[in-house]
């Protein structure tokens, strides 16, 4: 990707080409001329791609730590479980990628064929795509401005061999920038089902999920609905429960009440979750008895009803 | 380049750290603001930068999140925590019209706000100003090193939390005060182990020692471990002062003890 300008104003900006920062500029001449506000042929390309998949999740949150990845790994676990399903999880956290590790493909590489990349299979119908799996150690950081990182994400879905799959689950940053306005634009042509968002309990979460939430309606994104991760801790010993984020807004409840958008369920606190995703396995098939598998479960479960839902609309629009 | 060293809303104040984490709600805020609470207990005189523009999370724990900035001569004042005036805070968080609104920005418009919050706040005379960053390596960080690199700051505090998820993304960050040429001051392993207030039994909920095996692997100085406390998020939600309030609570020395390793490094760095 070029470098370019500090104070880039955005090559779909009214300045573009324009600015005093645009000077010297490669792309100078090209933003002038008005072809950087023109939309970009990959979306069309990305449209073509993403033809042979049926359903688009996105998990988002405006806060960072809430368990994004970790839903997002178990989520593809828990829809790939059935195999007569392909699932594919895209990790487009370009400063973070933590989904390689979680699935236990640290240090996969991904390789190249004629029809693009290949992504990296945990098991036959569960392939992976992450930044993470383009560097070549775990100290490497990639230190990108946004356009760069917008680059890599249209690459990811324009690039990616993904082939027929049945769900595509997008794993994302914390935030509300450059990465979440790509993805959105990219699939704009797409259709995404919906946004599935997480959240912990206390204010400091909510405060930043709220304006993802209204990042969904800015952008006329579907939201599937909330998850309350962390939601309580029973102590092993004595059996006692503790609010160790404590709800001191009403939590996720609340602010879903207030906000008319689905509550999908609360996981409580269980430290083998961060245990199975250091280690690289699905916490559903390690501690399959735990109150948080149950509570994934469900929550995966209404996933799927409602991207069901969806499926069974389109089919009736089309036979009419 | 202008000569910004010598003049500018910077030059009163005497040292500059920055809260870096590669990872995401490791407790970046959490720490910021807990440390000037802790160097104003000192007698400092002390002011956070908050540069996190999708999620300003400081404006609550300080409880002003109601307040609005004005403008001076000098730029814009930032806002004061307390009537005394020793904590004083800039944030988006006081730019929005409403407190839902989301900062819905691509790179090029955040490092403009960026190097605004660096050269156009009239800080006036500080001992501290503590920079909160969002998590990753990318503009907002960028922009804060690129802006404050001719006041020469004293250097990264890295956050992390005790499992290999979050170690695994606090090297990356590392790597990036290498190659920006950001002294790290050391490491800080937050949420390390929960003490369950009905039996005091200890619960490593994020597993345990990575931040103080990554400092050792990293060859920088690991400043402390500080635990879980539940009465320390609350603090947080209610904007109270957990120093003042708390001093009993488990977290409490582990703020004391890295504060000290603060004072007693600027004070090495400076002699």
């Amino acid at each position: 990707m070029e470098e370019v300008p500090q104070d880039c104003p955005g090559t779909s900006s009214a300045q573009a080409g324009k600015g005093a920062s645009c000077q010297g500029c490669p792309n100078q001449r090209l933003c002038a001329s008005g072809a950087g506000a023109a939309p970009d042929p990959a979306i069309e390309e990305i449209k073509e791609k993403m033809r042979t998949v049926k359903h688009k999740i996105l998990v988002l949150s405006g806060k960072g730590g809430v368990g994004k990845s970790t839903f997002s790994a178990h989520l593809a676990h828990g829809l790939a479980e059935d195999e007569s399903k392909q699932v594919a999880l895209l990790d487009i956290d370009i400063c973070g990628p933590s989904i390689p590790k979680m699935m236990g493909l640290e240090g996969e590489q991904v390789h190249q064929s004629g029809s693009g990349w290949s992504p990296v299979y945990v098991e036959e119908n569960l392939g992976v795509m992450s930044v993470g799996f383009l560097l070549g150690s775990p100290d490497d950081a990639v230190i990108w401005r946004g356009p760069k990182k917008n680059g890599m994400i249209k690459q990811f879905l324009r690039d990616v061999d993904w082939g027929e799959i049945d769900y595509l689950v997008v794993d994302t940053p914390p935030g509300t920038s450059d990465e979440h306005l790509s993805i959105v634009q990219y699939l704009s042509a797409a259709h995404i089902d919906g946004a599935v968002i997480i959240t912990t309990p206390q204010e400091v979460s909510l405060q930043d999920v709220r304006k993802e939430i209204n990042f969904c309606h800015k952008v006329k994104l579907p939201i599937i609905g909330v998850v309350e991760n962390m939601s309580g801790f029973i102590c092993p010993k004595c059996k006692n429960e503790s609010q160790i984020f404590p709800p001191t807004t009403g939590g996720a409840e609340v602010m879903c009440q207030d906000l008319k958008v689905p509550l999908l369920g609360k996981v409580p606190l269980d430290p083998q979750i961060g245990k199975s995703c250091d280690n690289g396995q699905s916490f559903l098939t390690e501690v399959p008895d735990s109150p948080a598998t149950l509570a994934y479960r469900n929550i995966i479960q209404r996933i799927q009803d409602f991207c069901d839902l969806h499926n069974s609309k389109e089919e009736k629009l089309i036979s009419c | 380049m202008e000569a910004a060293q010598e003049t500018g809303n910077l030059t009163g104040i005497r040292q500059i750290i920055l809260v870096l984490s590669g990872k995401g709600g490791v407790g970046k805020s959490t720490i910021s603001t807990e440390l000037a609470l802790a160097l104003r207990h000192s007698g400092k005189k002390v002011g956070i930068l908050d540069v996190d523009l999708c999620g300003p999370s400081i404006p609550r724990m300080l409880k002003v999140q109601d307040k609005a900035v004005h403008q001076c001569d000098s730029g814009w004042v930032p806002v004061f925590v307390d009537q005394e005036q020793t904590i004083s805070l800039m944030s988006v968080g006081f730019l929005l019209e409403k407190p839902d609104e989301a900062v819905v920005w691509r790179g090029p418009k955040k490092n403009a706000l960026i190097k605004q919050f660096v050269s156009d706040v009239a800080w006036g005379d500080l001992d501290y100003l503590i920079v909160d960053t969002p998590p990753g390596t990318s503009d907002e960080h960028i922009s804060a090193v690129e802006a404050l690199r001719p006041y020469k700051p004293l250097g990264a505090i890295l956050v992390t939390t005790p499992q290999a998820i979050s170690v695994g993304d606090v090297r990356r960050e590392l790597t990036f005060c290498k190659k920006t040429g950001l002294r790290v001051i050391g490491i800080v392993e937050n949420m390390s182990g929960f003490v369950c207030p009905h039996c005091s039994e200890c619960t490593h909920l994020f597993s345990k020692g990575g931040g103080e095996e990554l400092a050792r692997h990293a060859k920088v100085p690991f400043l402390g471990c500080v635990p879980l406390d539940p009465q320390l998020t609350k603090s947080l939600e209610e904007g109270q002062d957990f120093i003042q309030e708390f001093p009993k609570s488990p977290a409490f020395p582990a703020f004391i003890s890295i504060t000290q390793q603060i004072l007693d490094g600027t004070l090495a760095q400076t002699s």
